[in-house]
């Protein structure tokens, strides 16, 4: 990827004039002088810091707190080594591809496509509805889920007549998913809501007139055009499930680690469990993860516009 | 070039502006000069838990200390910094404060924490922060060396403790009595207890036992569960330098887990992976829906107490019933006992970051002293007070607390103040959580095993 990516911009070097705002080298090097250090301190200095971090046996009491060892790699050895690591990565993959992926780009778009030909009122409602849980602050939102899940007094168990079901200890990784998409949707409903709008109509015209069903409109004209969007979208929603905190609120990781995605993993490692050091290990696993997310569908993209 | 430069210096100012925000966390640094600030922390908040504490010092401690400080001549201002959070929770917080080298300059601390805070250097003996005037304090006499020893590690004494408090079985009567069990009830052994289970059984929608399992309660599970059970057995979780492992012992503990929990359905093993299970479990016994419980006397002056609990019983005196946590069976608890129960204690430290530690302990003394106490029983909710004087009169015409100094202080036990048990602990509780979600005893018992000697070492671990 670096090389590519370096003989790509060697291109546009080439062709384009070397200092076109005439600013000189000096110049534009003080122009980025600020932003660079604000990427130092609060980007760079902090990664770095956590890779030290995660070579120590750094902890959040004990005598590890006041003196700790660099380990090497004792760390990720121990992290690698631990099922609970490996059945955190599977939750949170089962996690992202069912609330992120599939969940809230497929209901998303699907909502957009319904809508777009309803009168600007019903549209309007059912936007404000679908934003409104995306507006309600996370937390404010897991409350208003706990009372609609709850076992003894619980809303759903209400309507479905179903007593006594506790749904965040049964079906805690359902009860995640299903609460996410509530709350992320409303993203990608906006996004492909203008992304349809883009659509040229004389495409569309022209294809209903030459008998393209809708499943054929969808295929050969409406996805092509909007593809960019799709990625774009697939991919801010991938990283965001990835690093969402939020099912904590509901869950806290439980029934014994049955909802126990990454970010929480390394919560509960890392502060209550007091294990800083390895907390700061796997959160460069996820980092590392999180890029290669990133470079996937990055590359996805270029091989679309070649 | 003028436009150029104006733009970086703005760049700047505001990276330095960010870089101050980021440096002052603001938490409570004193301000110096004569008087000065000073701030308390504790695990209490108005119109939720330790109510009647958090009332107490906003409404006592802060007016009376500041016009004290007044009369002296010295401007000191008292702010309480309420928390309102379950005990990790509150522990991460000040760990997180002293780590940064912040943090208020009077801190509410469990006693089991200060192992492994004074480790991390977060907190110093006392006399090394307060000064002389600590080693000088009249209020120690008061203070039996037992007592102090709950704030101690390693021979130093930390902070003042609060008292001390003890772990008893809480029963329904109401409960009891629909089931024909005696409302004067006194069990034997565990055998007496699951008996009672069963009669509470034919009552509908009612749990007849909640003995604390898994790891969202957190210590309640250990403290209010396997340890009490476990010193039924005659063992205790570190012994000669060895922590417990896959023993006899503990294989019985987690029989009597599986016993309620997973073959005779005698407790709610759901309740027990819930988030918020231990209030839950609070708020069913108010209800009346739990005929068993095992907790400490926390939770008659704090809980279910009418005025001030989190969840109140109006009629607690008249239905709640409490009686000793027996052995096994007779004469099998640790010293050969009949009777057995765990005690811990908290206090309040002084921080060693403080901007003003003087005077932080005198206010700190001021909390202790014998007219603090008296107003603090004022509030209601006083636990067993650290202080011989105050306890003689404390104690009279209090039931509970009496019954818990004269009969449950003697035959109690204590967690080893080691900067490993909280970990150790933790293990408990996973293995609590295995057995109680279904996973065998013999399972459970091996991954308890490994962990704690992934902990402390294969070394000191005694697998009997």
């Amino acid at each position: 990827m670096a090389t590519a990516h370096a003989r790509s911009s060697g291109r546009r070097s080439r062709r384009r004039p070397d200092d076109v705002a005439g600013l000189g080298r000096t110049g534009a090097g003080t122009f980025l002088v600020p932003a660079l250090a604000l990427i130092g301190l609060f980007l760079i200095f902090p990664a770095l810091w956590t890779i030290y971090l995660g070579m120590t046996d750094y902890r959040l009491t004990g005598l590890a707190a006041a003196d700790p060892q660099f380990i090497g790699l004792e760390n990720y050895r121990q992290v690698l080594a631990d099922a609970e690591f490996w059945r955190s990565l599977r939750l949170t993959l089962i996690f992202v591809l069912g609330s992120g992926v599939l969940g809230q780009t497929l209901l998303g778009f699907c909502v957009a496509w319904s809508l777009r030909r309803l009168p600007r009122l019903a549209k309007g409602l059912i936007e404000t509805l679908v934003l409104a849980a995306w507006v309600v602050p996370t937390s404010v939102g897991s409350f208003l889920w706990l009372a609609l899940l709850d076992r003894h007094e619980g809303t759903l168990n209400w309507l479905l007549d179903t007593p006594g079901t506790a749904w965040l200890i049964e079906y805690p990784m359902a009860s995640i998913i299903i609460f996410n998409i509530w709350v992320g949707t409303a993203f990608s409903m906006l996004l492909f809501s203008s992304a349809l709008g883009a659509v040229p109509p004389s495409q569309l015209e022209s294809s209903r007139m030459a008998g393209a069903s809708t499943w054929q409109q969808l295929r050969d004209v409406v996805i092509p055009n909007i593809r960019g969007h799709i990625l774009t979208n697939t991919l801010l929603i991938t990283l965001w499930t990835f690093n969402t905190f939020t099912p904590y609120l509901l869950t806290a990781g439980g029934p014994n680690g049955a909802s126990e995605i990454l970010p929480v993993y390394i919560y509960r490692t890392a502060i209550p469990g007091g294990q800083l050091g390895v907390g700061a290990a796997i959160s460069l696993l996820m980092l590392l993860i999180n890029l290669v997310i990133a470079l996937v569908y990055m590359r996805i993209g270029r091989e679309k516009k070649t | 070039m003028s436009r150029k430069k104006a733009l970086g210096a703005v760049a700047s100012a505001a990276i330095a502006s960010l870089t101050l925000a980021a440096c002052s966390g603001g938490d409570g640094d004193g301000g110096g000069g004569d008087g000065g600030t000073l701030t308390i922390v504790a695990n209490a908040i108005a119109g939720g838990k330790n109510e009647a504490e958090a009332t107490w010092i906003n409404e006592w401690v802060i007016p009376q200390f500041e016009q004290a400080m007044a009369d002296e001549g010295q401007d000191v201002t008292v702010t309480f910094e309420a928390q309102g959070v379950d005990d990790e929770d509150y522990k991460t917080k000040i760990a997180l404060d002293l780590q940064s080298g912040g943090g208020a300059d009077i801190i509410g601390i469990d006693g089991i924490w200060v192992g492994e805070f004074a480790e991390a250097g977060y907190i110093a003996p006392l006399a090394d922060v307060g000064g002389d005037a600590v080693t000088d304090w009249d209020g120690w006499e008061q203070i039996p060396d037992a007592v102090q020893n709950g704030l101690s590690f390693e021979d130093q004494l930390y902070g003042v403790p609060q008292g001390a408090d003890g772990r008893v079985l809480y029963y329904n009567k109401e409960l009891f009595a629909q089931a024909g069990l005696p409302e004067d009830w006194h069990p034997a052994s565990w055998q007496d207890i699951l008996d009672a289970g069963h009669a509470l059984q034919s009552i509908d929608g009612v749990i007849p036992i909640q003995l604390n399992a898994g790891t969202a309660m957190g210590e309640a599970t250990t403290m209010q569960g396997l340890l009490p059970m476990l010193v039924g057995t005659g063992a205790e979780v570190y012994t000669d330098g060895q922590w417990i492992g896959a023993t006899d012992q503990l294989r019985q503990v987690l029989d009597l887990y599986r016993t309620i929990y997973v073959d005779e359905q005698l407790g709610d093993p759901i309740l027990q992976q819930e988030a918020d299970g231990r209030d839950s479990s609070f708020a069913q016994f108010a209800d009346g829906q739990i005929g068993i419980l095992l907790e400490g006397d926390y939770f008659w002056r704090s809980v279910i107490d009418p005025n001030d609990g989190t969840a109140p019983m109006d009629d607690r005196d008249e239905v709640v019933g409490y009686t000793l946590i027996p052995a096994e069976t007779p004469g099998s608890g640790i010293n050969g006992q009949d009777f057995v129960s765990m005690s811990g204690g908290t206090g309040r430290v002084l921080n060693p970051n403080s901007d003003n530690p003087e005077l932080a302990w005198e206010l700190l003394a001021f909390m202790n002293s014998e007219e603090a106490f008296d107003a603090r029983a004022e509030y209601g909710g006083l636990n067993i007070s650290p202080r011989t004087d105050v306890n003689e009169e404390l104690l009279e015409g209090n039931e509970m607390l009496t019954f818990v100094s004269d009969e449950v202080l003697p035959i109690t036990a204590y967690r080893p103040g080691l900067a490993a048990y909280p970990e150790v602990s933790v293990a408990l509780q996973e293995a609590t959580a295995a057995v109680v979600s279904g996973t065998s005893v013999d399972d459970a018992l091996a991954s308890y095993s490994q962990a704690v000697a992934g902990i402390v070492g294969e070394e000191n671990v005694n697998n009997g």
